[in-house]
């Protein structure tokens, strides 16, 4: 089993992702399976190639810096969620714990 | 008028003719949308849709009306509208209402198209059956207790129920393609580049294009011109002159010569599908295309390039869904506490798959084993499409191994699942042009032969596809569907 219970719950973790008990459990035999599958990819000799990132013939792509109208502060807030928004603020919780 | 025209050509000549109007066509649509009963819709915009058919009208009256003036269309729910709820048929973006239009629907806006309303699909375009939607699977209208394929499964039932007369989907493994194949429509994915992702929900963005499901090859040509070309708003589309994609709809495949992909020919395939697909060949070559060999033997790889790639590049985009600025928030004890409520509760079983997937690939100590590993594969796979090509004008194969497949049939084994999008997927590692077409039926379900072409040279793809549809009937087809 090439990812074990304590991996997912840890890459969960950096993924912000809160998962219960049975979906750890389903995940973990769940991604083994499919990890198993993508491991065949050692087979392949890779040793003089370079990895492609894209496959668009396109570099630096650039536009002029002209300034353009945006979104309005209140379009910009309409969508803030239930209890999210102070007046023209999206309001959060504390970040920094001491202050 | 009693059912929507056979194609937008026809109603685009009906619509010149004054035999009917874009109000007309969008009344019959509407009705047609809110009956439907295979779950295609996750929101029907009748207002909209009534105030652009009456502006369509105005413009036919004037006379300089370009083709897709008044005909009616379907979009997938990953695709921003302006002012109209769009959610990824997740419910972390359920309310989410656009405060712009992706680039593709302004376009289609300014060529006075009428949307109808938004489809349903799996959630995040994460599927292949359209059973992972927040908002409950689509049917096919050909075997109601099937699946339509996915991601885009809306948009395609919307086009084979004849609810709309084009659609919009996105495909970045097949989510375009497959549904067309399974529902049996024709659906296109262009070359990556082609289009602007602009305002389109972001997936796995080195693979994503947005493409349309038609009735025919010419409709597809249509709609494809109007869509493609570059945007400023996006980076990654080509500076290219434009050009007529209808040109060679005419000129047949005498000449041609046709890559047949014996990797693609793989045990597992259906027998039917694969019976369909070899007469679909024997039918090209008696129209006087040359059927050669060619060999792309990295295809075994395609699914695990896919399946390190897609979640990789996701897991990424969909790091922006935290519940803070938009979309559903479930407050915790503290910050962090809510990150991980809002996504473990906001998202479904298989983003969640996906995501985990994606940060382990991406992650300290796999990052080169896993993604890096990929990556240089993918170079491979590219190389392996570019020698084939010194060798054939278009690559034909099945579009996907079975055909549709029974709801929860597949649900609880993904691997089964991702094995849908193993003739589709390779198109998008390598960025290259594919199409779906029907070419029969196998047990009373449709078949879908790919047609693949090399990078921007979609009208060869147009042509090989126009010259199969004109020598049989396959296309005009249609499920049952009760009105």
């Amino acid at each position: 089993m090439p990812i074990d219970r304590e991996t997912v719950v840890h890459v969960a973790d950096l993924a912000r992702i809160r998962l219960d008990e049975a979906e750890i459990a389903r995940f973990t035999d769940q991604l083994s399976v499919v990890l198993d599958a993508v491991a065949r990819l050692g087979e392949v000799d890779t040793s003089a190639v370079l990895p492609s990132a894209s496959v668009l013939p396109l570099k630096d792509v650039q536009r002029e810096d002209e300034p353009r109208p945006g979104l309005t502060n209140e379009q910009a807030l309409a969508n803030a969620p239930k209890g999210g928004r102070d007046g023209e603020f999206f309001r959060v919780q504390e970040v920094l714990e001491e202050r | 008028m009693s059912a929507l025209p056979r194609s937008i050509t026809e109603a685009a000549a009906m619509l010149r003719r004054r035999e009917t109007s874009a109000a007309e066509l969008a009344e019959l649509a509407l009705s047609r949308a809110h009956v439907d009963t295979h779950n295609a819709w996750l929101l029907v915009a009748d207002g909209h849709a009534r105030a652009q058919a009456r502006a369509a009208d105005e413009r036919l009256r004037r006379g300089d009306a370009p083709p897709l003036t008044g005909i009616p269309w379907a979009c997938k729910d990953i695709i921003g509208t302006k002012g109209i709820q769009t959610t990824a048929a997740s419910k972390i973006l359920k309310g989410y209402i656009p405060p712009y239009s992706a680039t593709v629907v302004e376009r289609l806006d300014a060529e006075g198209a009428v949307m109808l309303g938004k489809t349903n699909l799996d959630e995040f375009a994460m599927g292949s059956s359209n059973e992972n939607s927040a908002y409950g699977p689509v049917r096919n209208p050909w075997d109601v207790a099937r699946v339509p394929g996915g991601s885009s499964g809306g948009s395609a039932v919307a086009v084979a129920a004849g609810e709309a007369l084009f659609a919009l989907g996105t495909d970045t493994g097949g989510s375009i393609r497959q549904p067309a194949a399974l529902t049996g429509v024709v659906g296109v994915k262009p070359t990556y580049g082609r289009v602007s992702r602009f305002g389109v929900v972001a997936f796995a963005s080195s693979l994503d294009q947005v493409g349309p499901f038609t009735n025919t090859v010419e409709d597809c040509a249509i709609v494809c011109q109007a869509l493609f070309g570059e945007d400023a708003n996006d980076a990654t589309t080509m500076p290219l002159a434009s050009e007529d994609l209808r040109r060679d709809l005419e000129k047949g495949v005498k000449g041609l010569r046709i890559g047949v992909p014996k990797e693609f020919f793989i045990e597992g395939m259906e027998k039917g599908v694969e019976r369909a697909v070899r007469d679909a060949l024997r039918e090209l070559e008696r129209q006087g295309a040359e059927l050669v060999d060619v060999s792309l033997s990295l295809t075994d790889h395609g699914l695990a390039v896919y399946y390190i790639i897609q979640p990789a590049e996701a897991s990424s985009n969909l790091a922006r869904y935290d519940g803070m600025r938009y979309g559903a928030r479930v407050e915790g004890k503290d910050l962090l506490d809510t990150y991980r409520r809002t996504r473990g509760e906001g998202f479904g079983a298989e983003v969640k798959r996906r995501m985990i997937l994606g940060t382990y690939a991406l992650s300290a100590g796999y990052y080169d084993a896993y993604y890096v590993k990929a990556q240089k594969v993918r170079t491979l796979i590219k190389a392996e499409f570019d020698r084939a090509f010194e060798t054939c004008d278009a690559i034909v194969t099945p579009t996907s191994p079975t055909v549709a497949f029974k709801i929860g049939q597949k649900v609880n084994d993904p691997l089964a699942m991702y094995l849908n999008d193993v003739f589709t997927l390779p198109g998008n590692i390598a960025g290259l042009p594919g199409m779906s077409i029907p070419c029969g039926l196998s047990e009373g379900l449709p078949v879908g032969l790919q047609i693949m072409a090399n990078s921007f040279q979609e009208a060869t793809m147009f042509r090989v596809a126009a010259a199969y549809e004109r020598a049989t009937q396959h296309h005009e087809l249609r499920p049952e569907v009760a009105a």
